[in-house]
């Protein structure tokens, strides 16, 4: 099926999703408030994103000699590192790693990284037990299904679905539709997993060059017993993550956890320099860090696309944005969705299979506010735009350019500038339009499907503000 | 992939990262705010914060708390008690209650994982200081306390000194030098593990410990 025809289902299905959309717009609404109200100050707020954009951004233009650095650093602290092109080189590694050690049961943090590479599909096919310990993708590992938010990613479910699955799994626990109880649960089921797991998974949040340190930022603290408890501890990142300095990490987390749920600061910072050394009496024996391009050096080479890769996954974009509330994250059938997605994965993963994704958008403005980093999301959104249809005549290495062209709609718009190129083409055009409005046509496929078409009037403002005795143009 | 393949995925990655036409972006502004508070202030705002997240934080002379402890700890009935062999798990050893039964941490983990996780009611650690801004607790686990102390037992009971409370976190970081000797784990611990997992509704106690209490001396 053409994309623009499997999308539009998915946004349909969505639509229809009375439950799920009822839990997204108040989810939002909730997240909205709760980012607004810490940051009272707005002059702070402004001072405080220049700052991280602008920490992200040397980051980025320094990146190849910041990634050698954290490398050294990293194998100098006794943490292997290792770098892989594609998904499955990343998938590759870690199945080395873990074969290697004979570990054959698995923890996992929340990482949105693994989820690009399907990591948890590719390391069950090869029979080793994969358990997501973040409630939200223990809940939809259970169903199933996909994230459906960034950082909230059961947020689609309801106390009483989670429930039902809970009993599903679980019967022996007993139902409860309570949001304490169900907790609780989960937390007893959970932690003879972490008591018992061979290995640890997670991702990463920042890696630090200056001293080789990857940062966690987590509430629940399944991320640091996940990094923690098990014997060999494997994190997995994109290779945007890195930046400069330890001291650029107050204000970077400071923003984030602000901007993504409205807290002052998550339970948790967990900042991660060494594997265990001889002396001391837990942590991991081994540590290593997967470090992951997939599409993200391409991206990079674009002068204005490359502001993409300063996100630091937040999500305040997608809390923000009208569409997304409406259909919810899986209608964009993608790992990362709302604005942020809409920009990230047609550029990671093709125009020809998501760059209707772009479509996805009114340009209203909601989610380049918010961004802590100041990513022009909808500026980014429209380049693509014209780039799937060929009209950015940019020289971007992107996968796809042009797939989305029509060549109706070309020839149309080809017209439109020979019209409005010239005053005397455009005066006659002008003319006919008025003198002829009867013959407009009235269907024009998806615009007049719920608005009626448009006619001109019949005699331009011009030509009336001369009647009035205005003469100039 | 074997080792060669890697070696060209990263020489890959870095040529195609070095094989562009980006402009150089300034240097960020160095970033040190420095809000003046006093240790009153500090100690305020440190336990609003705290307190907002559910932790629980009880200030009183340092001469105090062992004996607060031995009051405590029976009436709330937690008696299994990990601490591990700082000067002031020894203070506690030599001073605890009779009720109590005290574990010490002196095992590679892997001797005793089932029991650490089964056995124990309340690990008690030391911290390396506090940030009044965000109400969080600094440590640095050590091979003297373990990081699986302040993190499996159901309650952590944390000891914070009250000078040793900062403004904020790049404060701390500037003032003790973290960059020139990062350990192997630092952490800040901001309340007890939580989650909004479900309709983004609080629920505390998921993985981490259901309760934290902080006790302040001064
Ligand atoms: S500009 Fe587009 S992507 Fe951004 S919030 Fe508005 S509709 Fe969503
Ligand atoms: S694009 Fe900006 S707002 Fe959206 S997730 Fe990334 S950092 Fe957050």
């Amino acid at each position: 099926m053409h994309q623009t025809e499997a999308f539009h289902q998915r946004i349909d299905k969505a639509l229809h999703n009375e439950q799920a959309r009822t839990s997204f717009r108040s989810t939002m609404s909730g997240l909205m408030q709760k980012r607004a109200a810490q940051f009272p100050d707005n002059d702070e707020l402004q001072a405080l994103r220049d700052q991280a954009r602008a920490i992200r951004a040397h980051a980025l233009t320094r990146q190849p000699e910041l990634l050698e650095q954290l490398e050294q650093k990293l194998t100098a602290n006794g943490i292997r590192v290792h770098w892989a092109e594609t998904a499955q080189q990343a998938n590759e590694i870690i199945y080395q790693i873990l074969h290697a050690a004979d570990a054959k049961t698995l923890v996992k943090g929340k990482s949105m990284v693994s989820e690009e590479t399907e990591l948890n599909h590719y390391l069950e096919q090869r029979n080793i037990e994969v358990l997501e310990s973040d409630l939200g993708e223990f809940i939809i590992q259970l169903a199933h299904e996909p994230p459906s938010h960034i950082v909230a990613p059961a947020i689609h479910k309801n106390v009483k679905q989670v429930a039902e699955l809970f009993h599903q799994f679980f019967p022996e626990l007993g139902y409860t539709e309570n949001i304490d109880e169900l907790t609780l649960l989960a937390r007893q089921i959970l932690r003879d997993k972490f008591a018992n797991a061979d290995a640890g998974i997670s991702g990463v949040n920042f890696a630090v060059a200056e001293t080789g340190t990857l940062c966690l930022v987590e509430n629940e603290g399944n991320g640091r017993l996940s990094t923690t408890a098990p014997r060999l501890h494997i994190a997995i990142t994109g290779i945007e993550k890195v930046v400069a300095k330890l001291s650029d990490i107050p204000p970077l987390l400071n923003i984030l956890t602000k901007s993504a749920t409205g807290q002052p600061i998550t339970t948790y910072f967990n900042m991660i320099s060494r594997p265990r050394q001889p002396d001391e009496k837990d942590g991991p024996q081994a540590v290593h860090l997967v470090l992951l391009d997939n599409q993200r050096s391409s991206i990079r080479m674009d002068e204005e696309l490359l502001d993409t890769l300063r996100c630091i996954r937040c999500g305040a974009c997608i809390n923000h944005c009208p569409v997304y509330v409406q259909v919810g994250g899986h209608a964009y059938g993608t790992v990362y969705p709302g604005p942020i997605g809409c920009v990230l994965e047609p550029q990671r993963l093709g125009l020809e299979k998501t760059g209707i994704l772009t479509s996805a958008c009114t340009m209203c403005g909601a989610c380049a506010e918010v961004c802590p980093v100041r990513i022009p999301l909808p500026k980014l959104i429209n380049r693509l735009r014209a780039e799937s249809v060929n009209a950015a005549r940019s020289e971007a290495h992107i996968n796809g350019k042009g797939s989305l062209r029509k060549l109706t709609e070309s020839q149309a718009w080809a017209i439109w500038r020979l019209l409005y190129a010239s005053p005397r083409n455009y005066r006659l055009f002008r003319w006919f339009a008025t003198r002829l409005r009867g013959l407009t046509p009235t269907r024009l496929g998806a615009w007049t499907r719920y608005r009626s078409s448009i006619k001109p009037a019949p005699r331009s403002l011009q030509e009336l503000a001369q009647q009035e005795g205005f003469d100039h143009e | 992939m074997n080792e060669l393949n890697q070696k060209t995925a990263r020489d890959n990655i870095l040529a195609r990262l070095r094989n562009n036409r980006m402009t150089q972006s300034a240097s960020p502004a160095p970033y040190l705010p420095s809000y003046g508070w006093s240790q009153a202030e500090k100690i305020q705002r440190l336990s609003e914060r705290m307190q907002a997240v559910r932790g629980e934080v009880h200030r009183m002379p340092r001469t105090d708390w062992v004996g607060w402890l031995n009051q405590e700890l029976p009436k709330r009935k937690l008696h299994n008690i990990l601490l591990g062999e700082t000067a002031n798990a020894e203070l506690f050893r030599a001073q605890a209650d009779a009720a109590l039964t005290l574990h010490r941490y002196d095992r590679v983990i892997e001797d005793w994982k089932q029991d650490l996780f089964k056995q124990v009611d309340v690990g008690i650690t030391d911290t390396l200081g506090g940030i009044a801004e965000s109400g969080s607790l600094i440590l640095w686990p050590t091979p003297q306390e373990p990081r699986l102390l302040s993190l499996v037992p159901p309650v952590h009971i944390a000891l914070l000194e009250a000078d040793k409370i900062v403004d904020n976190f790049a404060q701390a970081m500037h003032q003790q030098h973290w960059s020139e000797h990062m350990p192997t784990n630092a952490l800040l611990i901001s309340g007890p593990s939580k989650t909004a997992d479900i309709e983004q509704t609080l629920a505390y106690g998921i993985h981490g410990p259901k309760q934290l209490i902080v006790l302040i001396l001064e």
